[in-house]
């Protein structure tokens, strides 16, 4: 079978799969791979560093384990096996008029894989994270066997598995609540800005009006135009005012074939490309969009990750608390600029105040930034550098996304990785959760 | 293009093809009859199916090495359906070769499961195909059925003997207008593979295989290889002469 590795291709660290098909498997399999002492639940491979990279580099794979288990229609509540994709599961839902309460920036990855790293999306500040949408769920534990746990069921157990890198236990299926929508549509409005205080309001003075908002900023540009950017709101749009339709979205698709020995992401391509996206959007405009180029513009472009050839990349994903957001931010922004390292457009988010009930959980109220890096000692020395100023800030950084950051930063970030260690099945071990915790 | 949705009977239904091929139709709205083994997971699969669109969707457990119980089976899902446009046999299991060598009770037992099971079903579907004078017949085979292998010889007879009995089948039906498919899957990804240390360019998925099964039944293919690439492999190793391929080992 093809080995596997997570979405960054860094570190290199090729992953033997195991399949899971259905849950009665989970125990012969654990005892199969018991020689490996340690193994883990992978999804899709949408984590970019090592969170979903087992130890032993034996993982049990689940994306064959997508059933769905049971429905209410009129309640928006569904069930389904740990590795059912956002994908499949959009499919499923939206012609019965519902939609998923939370969706990060890619459908392509698991049930199982948004709860464990209780994953966040441009409705942060509205919903909050996957996991306060999450009504139960099944765990198999290699001491305990099947365990069903909720906010009321083993609540400790729950808490720790939102946000708990898959290591408390195999996810074998999620609950989740549905928000309804009455059309497949986004009405979108796209604002460019200059600076970065502009970011700052226009966010304050959407963020109550739209249900959905990120900010795009070219990372490139220094000095005065510093944090210049695009800023997009959007809602569900209303199905009510049109015939009451779900549409197809546009098949425009694009594939990277394979991975180019050298990384095709540089400083001209990139310059170019960041130069050419901030022009495009010279006007407010508000249009009317399907919702699969709203949220996920990158799945368009199928192994986008193999652009950076085969070093990988990584990605830096910190969130700074609201009170030192302004400061903070530009400063980060600055350094990143006069490293001329950055990659992509870098996107910036306000979360709001709405508690995870996960342990682990990353957001908390304040601004985040997420950018791509070529993997290299370049990145990892800009990286020491950024990750200073966010300890600093009281900010942290996130798991999923993350290759790097020092199990000081970590423990500190992240207070309650005690817990979670203590709740840890001993036979689930990551080579993330190895690192930060040594 | 409305085709009317389709009714579809699928026996060892729980078997990962099947689920893929089902899954392919219920954008169609179609109605399923699925017979397995296990009820517990036959139940999900039925759950699942409805989820993702199936108008209805009937359940019946059977063990089918209780060859008594097939013909009757057909009979109720023919009642049930009201009329069968298609059926798939997909059910099966891979024999450990090595223990077929010395334990002749168990090849005897797995020859009886990947062969004489699946010939009684497709009698029984025939018989019921034969009578509405419609439909297609679907049986997953293997190319491991067309030449027998030192590495995999018990399974690769019993699967010849369902290619075999199957062409004879649609040279019989075909003034019925029923029409039969043997579909010679290669490696696929499947809990069936799973022990097996298969190169991982060569191994399918079940999904890519089932959409091959789905366009072959759609165009009434009598022999579908896939991935299609697998019609050149089995060509080149039927072509082997006896001296070199007896010293080979594969």
């Amino acid at each position: 079978m093809a080995l596997l590795s997570s979405w960054g291709r860094y570190p290199d660290r090729p992953q033997h799969p195991h399949t899971l098909y259905w849950p009665d498997q989970i125990s012969p399999l654990l005892q199969q791979l018991h020689a490996h002492t340690t193994t883990l639940a992978f999804g899709y491979g949408r984590s970019y560093g090592d969170v979903c990279l087992a130890a032993s580099d034996h993982v049990l794979t689940t994306s064959a384990m997508d059933r769905v288990l049971s429905v209410d229609w009129t309640r928006g509540i569904i069930r389904a096996q740990a590795g059912l994709s956002l994908a499949a599961l959009l499919n499923i839902v939206i012609p019965h008029g519902w939609f998923p309460s939370v969706t990060p920036g890619t459908q392509w990855i698991t049930l199982g894989g948004a709860v464990a790293n209780d994953v966040h999306g441009k409705n942060h500040h509205v919903q909050g994270t996957f996991g306060c949408h999450v009504r139960g769920l099944t765990l198999y534990r290699s001491d305990e066997g099947f365990i069903e746990c909720s906010p009321n069921l083993r609540p400790e157990l729950f808490q720790a598995t939102i946000g708990g890198l898959g290591l408390t236990g195999i996810i074998l299926d999620v609950e989740i609540q549905l928000q309804a929508i009455t059309s497949d549509q986004i009405t979108q409005t796209a604002i460019r800005f200059a600076t970065l205080d502009d970011f700052f309001d226009l966010s304050a003075y959407y963020s109550t009006s739209h249900d959905y908002t990120v900010a795009w900023i070219d990372c490139l540009v220094r000095g005065r135009d510093l944090g210049r950017g695009v800023f997009f709101a959007g809602n569900h749009a209303d199905g009510h005012d049109q015939e009451h339709e779900y549409t197809q979205p546009s098949s425009r698709h694009m594939r990277i074939p394979f991975t180019p020995p050298l990384s095709l992401v540089n400083s001209v391509s990139l310059r170019l490309f960041n130069a050419l996206y901030y022009q495009r959007h010279v006007r407010p405009d508000t249009c009317k969009m399907h919702y699969q180029p709203f949220f996920y513009p990158l799945d368009a472009i199928s192994h986008w990750n193999r652009l950076y050839g085969r070093a990988g990349f990584q990605q830096y994903q910190c969130i700074i608390p609201a009170q030192h957001a302004r400061i903070v931010i530009r400063a980060i922004l600055q350094t990143i600029a006069n490293s001329k390292l950055g990659s992509f457009l870098a996107v910036l988010k306000t979360f709001g105040d709405m508690p995870s009930p996960g342990l682990l959980s990353f957001p908390m109220h304040g601004t985040t930034l997420a950018l791509d890096f070529p993997q290299g000692s370049l990145t990892e020395q800009l990286f020491r550098r950024l990750d200073i100023m966010v300890h600093e800030a009281g900010g942290r950084l996130y798991p999923a996304k993350d290759a790097h950051m020092s199990s000081t930063h970590f423990q500190q970030a992240y207070p309650a990785w005690t817990t979670l260690e203590a709740l840890r099945d001993p036979v689930l071990l990551s080579h993330f959760w190895q690192r930060v915790t040594a | 293009m409305n085709s009317p949705p389709p009714r579809i009977l699928i026996i060892g239904a729980t078997s990962t093809i099947a689920q893929a091929v089902a899954r392919c139709y219920v954008g169609q709205q179609a109605t399923f009859y699925l017979v397995g083994r296990a009820a517990g997971k036959l139940a999900i699969i039925a759950t699942d199916l409805l989820a993702r669109g199936a108008t209805t969707v009937h359940t019946q457990v059977l063990d089918l090495n209780e060859h008594a119980g097939i013909e009757s089976m057909v009979q109720q899902a023919g009642n049930q359906l009201g009329q069968i446009d298609i059926a798939l046999i997909a059910h099966g299991s891979l024999p450990d070769q090595a223990r077929t060598e010395h334990d002749l009770v168990y090849a005897l037992d797995e020859f009886q499961t990947n062969a004489t099971s699946m010939i009684v079903c497709m009698q029984a579907v025939a018989q019921h195909l034969a009578q509405q004078r419609s439909g297609v017949l679907a049986v997953i085979g293997s190319v491991a059925g067309d030449r027998g292998r030192g590495s995999n010889y018990l399974y690769g007879a019993a699967k010849a003997a369902v290619a075999t009995y199957a062409s004879g089948l649609r040279a019989r039906l075909f003034r019925e207008g029923v029409h039969v498919l043997v579909i010679k899957p290669g490696f696929v990804a499947t809990p069936m593979t799973a022990h097996l240390e298969l190169p991982a360019r060569l191994v399918a998925s079940p999904e890519q295989i089932a959409q091959d099964i789905v366009q072959a039944i759609h165009h009434r293919r009598d022999v579908l290889y896939t991935p299609h690439f697998w019609w050149l492999i089995m060509m080149i190793i039927k072509l082997i002469p006896s001296v070199i391929f007896n010293r080979l080992r594969l």
